[in-house]
């Protein structure tokens, strides 16, 4: 399967059989990340992050430094020229010249696939304004399969915002190419967009609802999500939103046994701290799993991994 | 079956715009920049019985022809419509408007948080995903737009 040359901008443009692939790149990639390797080695990574997210940043960097490339790369409060006014396609065709790849964090949606259209080298989407997150469903897919063994036949719920989560948005174009049901949980005003409703629909079951307690009982993941205060036009509104798509030991005892619970992180209070050490936590997890994730695709990108 | 060409008079020089949708001969009336205080004579027949339409609307313009850009938005609107051109009471060239599978330049993403909104050295681009309920997906954000949306940059 060929990836060398190739972008990561939206999982809508990938197949079942590509991520498929990629997952199993990541499994090779666990003692590779322990052990070190040189596989990159003389290979550049720049980061753009025109939005703050030192979790991602950290992440795409840790992934680069374990297969001995560099990187480079700026952070919100540095980016004297954008705030000059500088559009992203200028810093593009600058940028390509510094680095083999290139990873872009970007405020506005649609902001990856403009950058990879003005890169001579693959652009990594790292979070599209509320658009996607591709590499963070990517490994909350992987999650999934080292948890699970499989994602096929599974019942997963995802939680929270859908309307502006971006990971949300990317998992369920790639989970509409397994056979799952998914199950939209959310507030009304914040339900699943309609662009990802109309993608997704007629490819596997999707039930929508705005009570977490109709769910809880018969998913085996349960993926959630932050809701942000600012979505909301008043203060009331929104406290009476939080409490209900908050998990504690209370809801957590209809839950199967084997249920797990994954969060993109950083949580707020959706989670109760209780929940942490239950059997149901992996969300800790996740973090190590994006490193790992990250490195399978700087290695398919770059053609350094077939 | 009432006479459309009674109906409505006949024009000189110019063009007419056959087969619109029903309903949006005063929207491709605002395409065209007709405010009512340009000279001329434009000829407006809404609701007309039509044998490949349930109804039609039809536009006529006295001395005027159609820019590239401006068939382009009267097919979004009116995916069935034809521009005839008339010279000398005679048509001397009918074709039927042609919706592309891939729009550029001719409308805006309705996403205010899209980056082809912003300052950036390209056009907005949209694929056509139905022609008719009219519904577009932007290249960039993905957000979907009916024509109802288009309408309201028009
Ligand atoms: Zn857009």
């Amino acid at each position: 399967m060929e990836f060398q040359g190739r972008d990561i901008i939206s999982l809508k443009d990938f197949s079942r059989e590509e991520i498929d692939y990629i997952l199993r790149i990541a499994r090779t990639m666990e003692s590779v990340a322990k052990n070190g390797s040189d596989l990159l080695a003389g290979k550049i990574l720049a980061t753009l992050f025109f939005e703050p997210s030192t979790r991602t940043r950290l992440s795409f960097e840790s992934a680069m430094h374990r297969l001995g490339g560099s990187a480079i790369g700026f952070a919100e409060a540095e980016i004297a020229s954008v705030k000059k006014g500088e559009n992203l396609a200028d810093t593009m065709r600058v940028v390509e010249s510094y680095a083999d790849i290139i990873v872009v964090r970007h405020p506005l949606e649609g902001a990856a696939r403009l950058a990879a259209e003005f890169a001579g080298v693959p652009v990594i989407n790292g979070g599209s304004g509320a658009e996607e997150h591709p590499t963070q469903a990517l490994l909350d897919l992987y999650t999934i399969v080292k948890e699970k063994s499989r994602i096929d036949g599974l019942s997963i719920a995802l939680v929270g915002d859908l309307r502006y989560g971006r990971t949300v948005h990317s998992l369920a174009y790639a989970l509409s190419l397994f056979d799952v049901t998914l199950h939209f949980v959310s507030p009304e005003m914040l339900r699943m967009r309609r662009e990802v409703l109309e993608t997704i629909t007629g490819k596997i079951e999707v039930v929508e609802t705005n009570r977490l307690e109709d769910v809880i009982d018969g998913v085996d993941v349960l993926y959630m999500t932050r809701i942000q205060k600012e979505r909301f036009p008043d203060a009331a509104e929104y406290a009476k939103v939080r409490g209900s798509y908050r998990i504690d030991l209370p809801l957590l005892e209809s839950a199967r046994e084997d249920m797990i619970v994954l969060h993109p992180l950083p949580r707020v209070d959706e989670i109760a701290f209780e929940v942490d050490k239950t059997i149901h936590a992996r969300y800790f997890g996740q973090v190590w799993n994006g490193v790992v994730m990250r490195m399978a695709l700087l290695g398919l990108l770059l053609g350094q991994i077939k | 079956m009432v006479e459309t060409t009674l109906l409505v008079s006949k024009i000189k020089n110019g063009t007419v715009i056959d087969h619109i949708t029903g309903g949006h001969a005063l929207d491709v009336v605002k395409i065209l920049g007709i405010t009512g205080r340009t000279r001329g004579t434009v000829l407006i027949a809404m609701y007309v019985p039509s044998k490949q339409l349930t109804t039609k609307d039809i536009v006529k313009v006295e001395g005027r022809e159609l820019k590239p850009e401006e068939v382009d938005k009267i097919a979004l609107l009116a995916p069935r419509a034809s521009i005839n051109i008339i010279r000398n009471y005679k048509v001397i060239n009918k074709k039927r408007v042609r919706l592309p599978d891939i729009i550029k330049g001719i409308a805006q993403c309705g996403n205010p948080a899209c980056i082809s909104n912003s300052n950036e050295p390209i056009q907005p681009k949209f694929y056509v995903k139905s022609q008719d309920p009219l519904m577009i997906r932007c290249h960039y954000c993905s957000y979907i737009m009916e024509k109802k949306d288009i309408l309201e940059q028009f």
